[in-house]
């Protein structure tokens, strides 16, 4: 879950994250691979939004990552897990995500 | 139409893939899976004494043929046992695809007898997993698991079978079409354009090392490799899982490097201008510190992996893609070209640093052991090792000429995986001598797999280099904590050919022997199964050494040591 605190969507975020988008199989394991993966590989996740789309069938990941120096290594693992069908590197989607964190810790 | 149960279609897939042997252990999860097994007229099945054993026994086959080989399990500790075979299979990219039975879906999560999460413990050591949650997913499963577990960089892929999913019935048209086993080899699209950039670097190199890995023997590149070096005229060096892509007594043939390679192979590796590295991962043990790994030369990295690339040494050129596909395309570009000046200055090296000493050789050492075994073995068989110092002196000194001859646990270093590693050697190939090299700590880990040799009757010859400790510990105990000896030698003296006699093997030993020649050959000519007891002084070396995290050219020991 989010560890930024940030009420202020609009204020400028320091660019050390990247922001990526998973298309994955909709299965009950599969947020433990991508997790997984991340504590196996000793790579920060900061962030990570996940949602069935596509009737079910599959699931959209939001993850926000702070491992812009890695992040090659990061993006080379992924591909590799059975269950990640497409990867796309998203800057375009900072601010959206950034909503998304805000409006989480309005929820509290 | 057809109308099976999930038992039912999973043996009647394995049959269709041309599995033929399964090695397992039954148990309350996986009896609808046995039950259907017993049908089969076309699998042999190979009733292990530990789950461990089995994962080991169907390596044995994997690592030897290639394929993909098959293990069984019951849920719990029959998943529980199997968890380090799969870790060590992934470890060093063997195929195999485990089986294993689960509490039926309704008590999945309660805790219920013989439950555990399989699924969750078996992800972050198997390419891929699956849980299985109805028996028509299994028709697209089970293929699916061997395409993954033998294409790409193969790995072991497990299916965890709700017992009551083995139950299930289903009825369907027809089986699936058979999926292709060559996924992902080809290489990567902008493939010809590193192509042209690594053999340009290679023709402009003075000093160039070929640095070859499992994956060129995975890949089927070992003759490629081989071409490859002497059309370049490249000096060679293998990790410990490619001992066997070039003769040992290659010309070009440096060896195996890192941690307890020749002197003058580190050495040279220092001096080298452009390391060609294919089918390896640069693991702490091949390069000693990476930072002072080869520190003046360029890189081009050959990896099926495309994460290989890059992932501990940043590269000139990568060329993500099948090792063999590689060299066939780099080799019109290669120049013949001889470079004697590097070749004289490894051959200084050698001189300055032999290799071997003659005593090394003296009787009861450990490589006149390990030369005499060879040449009573004969070059068609295979060589399985467990792990310590006596993994590392056939690594050394036996003469292995081809790939697939070794199998050796490299990645995770697992005690215990020699004996049963053999038994599945043997079974795939029951007309080839098999040997197993083994120490008495690594013996003690899967001592019961004795037991599964003698059912199967695996011509399996077992010679235990018997230094009654865990040799390397002590070596590191040694030169590393002040020779403060603390739980690394044991205080009994097992009787390992009495043990041997008691699971019905023939067993020798030549501790006290008037003539251990004889006795050994004589050993080693006797048909079946049978275990060779070796007494090794303690206090015999694995040399030389690069201490742990040091860099390569750090090397401590030897009949040669220049410290």
């Amino acid at each position: 879950m989010p560890a930024t605190d940030t009420h202020n969507p609009s204020e400028a975020q320091p660019v050390n994250t990247a922001i990526l988008r998973l298309t994955v199989n909709n299965h009950p394991g599969v947020m433990l691979q991508i997790c997984g993966l991340f504590v196996r590989r000793n790579f920060n996740l900061e962030g990570i939004f996940c949602s069935a789309v596509d009737q079910g069938v599959t699931s959209c990941i939001w993850l926000k990552v702070d491992e812009t120096d890695k992040l090659d290594q990061v993006i080379k693992q992924l591909t590799k897990l059975e269950d990640v069908l497409a990867i796309e590197e998203r800057p375009d989607a900072r601010p959206g995500v950034s909503e998304m964190e805000a409006m989480m810790a309005r929820i509290g | 139409m057809h109308t099976l149960n999930g038992a039912q279609i999973i043996i009647r897939q394995l049959e269709q893939l041309g599995v033929d042997t399964i090695a397992g252990i039954p148990g309350g999860a996986n009896l609808p899976l046995y039950d259907a097994l017993a049908a089969s007229t076309t699998i042999r099945h190979v009733l292990a004494r530990h789950e461990q054993g089995a994962g080991f026994i169907a390596q044995g086959i994997a690592r030897t043929t290639g394929k993909p080989a098959v293990c069984f399990a019951t849920s719990g500790p029959g998943a529980t046992n199997v968890l380090t075979a799969l870790a060590d299979a992934y470890l060093d990219s063997v195929p195999l695809v485990c089986i294993t039975g689960q509490t039926p879906r309704a008590l999945i999560g309660t805790d219920a007898f013989q439950e555990v999460d399989t699924y969750g413990m078996s992800m972050p050591i198997t390419k891929h997993n699956y849980l299985v949650r109805s028996a028509a997913d299994l028709l697209t499963i089970v293929p699916k698991a061997f395409q993954l577990a033998g294409s790409g960089r193969p790995g072991p892929v497990l299916i965890d079978v709700p017992k009551d999913v083995q139950t299930e019935m289903v009825s369907f048209e027809s089986w699936p079409e058979p999926l292709a086993a060559g996924v992902e080899r080809s290489p990567a699209s902008d493939g010809a354009q590193a192509i042209t950039a690594a053999a340009a670097m290679i023709n402009a190199a003075a000093r160039p090392m070929l640095y070859l890995g499992g994956g060129v023997i995975h890949a089927g590149a070992a003759s490629v490799a081989r071409k490859l070096a002497e059309q370049g005229e490249i000096p060679t060096v293998v990790t410990l899982m490619g001992l066997g892509i070039l003769p040992s007594e290659h010309p070009l043939s440096l060896g195996m490097l890192g941690m307890h390679a020749p002197r003058a192979t580190n050495l040279a590796m220092e001096e080298c201008d452009l390391l060609i590295a294919a089918g390896v991962r640069f693991d702490d043990r091949a390069t000693g510190r990476i930072s002072a790994f080869c520190p003046g030369a360029k890189v081009i990295h050959v990896d099926i992996d495309a994460s290989e690339i890059g992932k501990l040494r940043s590269v000139d050129a990568g060329i993500a893609g099948d090792a063999r596909a590689a060299f066939i395309a780099l080799l019109p570009h290669i120049e013949k070209r001889p470079r004697p000046e590097w070749r004289r200055r490894i051959r200084q090296l050698q001189q300055d640093h032999p290799r071997f000493h003659p005593d090394d050789f003296a009787p009861g050492r450990p490589f006149h052991l390990i030369r005499q075994v060879a040449e009573l073995a004969g070059p068609e068989a295979y060589i399985s090792t467990d792990v310590g110092k006596h993994q590392m002196w056939v690594a050394q000194a036996y003469p292995l000429t081809r790939p697939r001859q070794l199998l050796t646990s490299g990645g995770l270093g697992t005690m215990g995986f020699g004996l049963p590693a053999a038994i599945g050697a043997a079974l795939a190939h029951p007309d080839k001598p098999v040997v197993c090299f083994t120490g008495d700590g690594s013996l003690q880990m899967n001592i019961q797999e004795l037991a599964t040799a003698v059912e199967q009757q695996a011509q399996v010859k077992i010679v235990v280099l018997n230094n009654q400790s865990l040799g390397l510990v002590r070596q590191q105990q040694r030169l590393f904590y002040e020779r403060k000896y603390f739980a690394s030698s044991y205080r009994i003296k097992v009787d390992f050919a009495a043990i041997a006699r008691g699971f019905g093997l023939q067993a020798f030993d030549l501790d006290g022997a008037d003539n251990p020649d004889a006795l050994l050959t004589g050993a080693m000519q006797t048909p079946g199964p049978c275990l060779i007891n070796v007494p090794i002084d303690i206090e015999e070396e694995v040399t030389p050494m690069v201490p742990p995290g040091a860099a390569n050219t750090t090397m401590i020991g030897g009949s040669h040591a220049r410290n």
